[in-house]
């Protein structure tokens, strides 16, 4: 065993070639095969600062979990359906791939089956996933991973093309980080299909969110380091017939995301959401609420404020309503549930009967015949004979400014 | 029970002193600040005797009140600064170890843990050594003959055997640590960081070759340490197995000392905001009625990292029972379940209103 490794591993130092450019980068090559777990590592570990670790195309089996800590490292495989490492025998580590190491790079590779998260990159200053593939092959089920790509207090976040099959908590998961790109990419039969979390300046366009419990989620949580998530753009994007099941473990904020669920923005401030294809969601299109569990924090801020919502597409949605809609909002507003639906969660009495100031508002300009209902929570409880549904859209018209396109380090 | 290992082990240093001048270790400061590690752990000369644990002149033994679990291994721990050089004293955090210094860590498994001072196999020694850079981690893995070890980057699974107090039967697959997996739980403010020799772990008495001493008091006798206060005014957490301390004091020693090293402000685990440390105030941070973040299915179904009064509904024990890699808790360390620390952790969690 032992006399393999070292075998595996001088076939790896003796596979490094270098370029023919000045600026020489070391290749580093791995083939499928007996011992890979311990010669992939071993690369992980002595690569020198800005190699690329190539991983040809097969099946690769691990039983324990990788992870990078050399700077400026590609992790590059023969294409997402070609190189595939697959973690079904898995025995221990927490995720597929840790990184912990800036200027990563993963590319066009498969991460499979990992009994914990598949890809997680901590505290990572520019990290790009290109071309891969994250997937739990039953299908949905609560005993997946929970979250698939999983960046989180990183900088510079770029995940392009990617696709992402099955997770238990979020497919795409981008958490307490800054500056963020997610456009291109696929997230299918997840909980949540794509989740920004107490994030600050994220841009997420030109995605596919399909059958997944939610779509595209926007939360904001209490007693965490990085809080007040803003800035947040969603669109482009195709988010249809998110009909799966909820399926996330009780006690995770996802377990309360109703199925049918379009685009969910919960807390944050300055979200735009715009120029998006919605429909055969059955709870609802777009749902903006407020954070609904009790918290001890007093730096938290419960509430969406400053939300644009403008020229997206909707189709049929809020016909079979799940969860929180079906309880709440289904009573209150009939079926089908409007396409956009708005808590009216407020801060204090004034905003409760005459909106939130300018800046703290929601705004609606949507195509013709798209509906919606301001559910007036706070006015309803303030006022003892309650206060009704508003429904009337006009009465949001409104924009907000644009926020200027992210822009990232890794792609000048 | 692990100190009457120890006080075994400086027994039989006493009664070896004669064969250890023979071999006498020269320490080899060279290597210890090389930026590529030794192969063989011999080259360090930091032992004189692998088999028997004996360490080389200005290598001081040393013992943690309540120790990281680690599958139930046995641990022999040493820490070297070189000569003439000191560590300072820190009251909270590690003591501030200068370049050169080294904390030496040895996992073991008596055959029958009801006579630990017989039959030990050696697993492996961990070296955190302190260079210009910052720390570095190495873990060295025995010969059969305990003659020498020999570095292992990647890690390593090895199958262990032993009997247990109660002369049950145990086994594990015993996980060497890769170079990543170590900085796993050695990060601290993203550096590389020791975790044991803090201030409160270290307050308490060592069978030294030569007599009993407190630790804080020999380390800055044999100029290890400086700027220590007297003993009596430094802090000092109780040993987890001490039935007459506090049992919430006991089960935020061992939280500290198993899971704060990531779960605190400055740690990996700093996302979830589970803060363990021994003096955080914040009882939400430490978990009471915390709800988790990103656990997933980490949760198992349940609410809140501690539900007072309830241990059975309260993540964190539920995390700490599991062997499931996508569940369990810590993340690395552990393949079995440690039993004393559930019972602890579940009559603190029922004491809690």
């Amino acid at each position: 065993m032992m006399k393999n490794t070292v075998k595996a591993f001088l076939a790896v130092i003796f596979a490094v070639v270098a370029t023919p450019l000045a600026l020489a980068q070391s290749v580093i090559e791995i083939e499928p095969g007996e011992g890979v777990q311990e010669a992939l590592q071993e690369a992980l570990i002595m690569a020198e600062p800005g190699s690329v670790i190539e991983l040809k195309a097969g099946r690769y089996e691990f039983t324990g979990g990788l992870s990078l800590d050399v700077e400026n490292i590609t992790l590059r495989g023969a294409g997402m359906n070609e190189t595939v490492l697959s973690f079904a025998g898995q025995t221990s580590g927490s995720e597929g791939l840790l990184i912990t190491a800036g200027g990563a790079r993963v590319e066009a590779l498969a991460v499979e089956d990992t009994p914990g998260d598949g890809i997680k990159a901590k505290g990572v200053d520019i990290v790009t996933f290109k071309d891969v593939r994250v997937e739990w092959t039953r299908g949905p089920n609560a005993e997946n991973g929970a979250y698939g790509l999983y960046p989180v207090e990183s900088k510079n976040v770029l995940i392009d093309g990617c696709v992402v099959k099955g997770a238990s908590d979020a497919g795409i998961y981008v958490g307490q980080s800054q500056q963020i790109i997610v456009r291109n990419s696929r997230a299918e039969l997840n909980v949540a299909g794509i989740e920004i979390e107490n994030s600050y300046f994220a841009d997420v366009y030109n995605n596919v969110a399909t059958h997944n419990t939610g779509g595209i989620l926007v939360f904001d949580l209490p007693n965490l380091p990085q809080m007040g998530g803003h800035s947040v753009k969603v669109y482009n994007n195709k988010v249809v017939a998110n009909d799966t099941p909820n399926f996330a473990p009780p006690g995770n904020i996802v377990a309360t995301v109703p199925m049918g669920t379009g685009i969910m923005v919960m807390a944050n401030r300055e979200v735009e959401i715009f120029d998006n294809e919605l429909s055969d969601n059955a709870s609802t299109n777009i749902l903006l609420v407020a954070y609904p569990r009790e918290y001890n924090d007093p730096t938290y801020n419960p509430l969406p404020r400053a939300i644009y919502v403008h020229g997206n597409k909707h189709g049929k949605a809020g016909f079979a309503p799940d969860q929180a809609v079906k309880d709440i909002i289904e009573p209150r507003t009939g079926t089908p549930v409007p396409h956009i639906v708005w808590d009216g969660a407020v801060d204090g009495i004034w905003a409760a009967f005459f909106g939130p100031d300018d800046e703290n508002a929601i705004y609606i300009s949507e195509p013709e015949g798209t509906t919606f209902a301001n559910l007036q929570f706070v006015k309803d409880m303030i006022l003892p004979w309650g206060a009704s549904v508003d429904t009337d859209i006009e009465d949001y018209a409104g924009e907000l400014p644009s926020r200027a396109a992210v822009t990232l380090p890794q792609e000048k | 029970m692990f100190r009457r290992v120890l006080s075994v082990l400086a027994a039989a240093l006493l009664s070896m002193t004669t064969i250890a001048a023979v071999a006498r270790a020269e320490i080899n400061d060279a290597a210890l600040l090389a930026a590529r590690p030794a192969k063989l752990l011999s080259e360090y000369g930091l032992f004189s005797d692998y088999a028997n644990q004996m360490p080389a002149e200005g290598v001081v033994p040393y013992a943690l009140i309540t120790p990281l679990f680690t599958d139930y291994a046995h641990k022999f721990r040493f820490v070297y600064v070189p000569k003439g050089e000191h560590a300072t004293y820190d009251a909270k955090e590690v003591m501030n170890f200068p370049v050169g210094s080294v904390l030496v860590k040895t996992f073991a498994y008596p055959a029958d843990f009801r006579a630990p001072e017989k039959d030990i196999r050696i697993i492996e020694t961990r070296l955190l050594i302190r260079q210009e850079k910052g720390w570095n981690a190495w873990a060295y893995v025995y010969d059969e003959e305990l003659k020498d070890a020999v570095l292992k980057v990647a890690g390593k699974t090895l199958p262990v055997e032993w009997t247990d107090e109660a002369g049950n039967a145990r086994s594990t697959n015993y996980v060497v640590p890769n170079k990543n997996q170590c900085k796993g739980c050695h990060t601290y403010n993203k550096e590389f960081s020791p975790i044991g020799p803090k201030a409160r772990n270290l307050n308490m008495d060592y069978k030294y070759p030569a007599g009993s001493e407190n630790q804080l008091a020999h380390w800055s006798r044999v100029g290890v340490l400086e700027g220590a206060p007297a003993p009596a005014d430094a802090p000092r957490v109780p040993d987890f197995l001490d039935a007459s301390a506090p049992v919430d004091a006991r089960a935020r020693a061992y939280l500290d000392v198993n899971c704060a090293h990531c779960h605190r402000l400055e740690g990996p685990a700093s996302t979830s905001g589970l803060f363990l440390t021994w003096d955080e105030a914040n009882k939400t941070q430490w978990g009471y009625k915390k709800r988790p973040v990103a656990a997933g299915r980490g949760s198992g179904g349940l609410d809140y990292d501690i539900m007072p009064g309830k241990p059975d509904q309260s993540i964190l024990v539920y995390r700490l029972q599991s062997l499931d890699p996508g569940v369990m808790m810590p993340e690395v360390g552990r393949t079995m379940v440690h039993e004393e620390g559930i019972a602890l952790l579940k009559e603190w969690i029922a004491s809690i209103e």
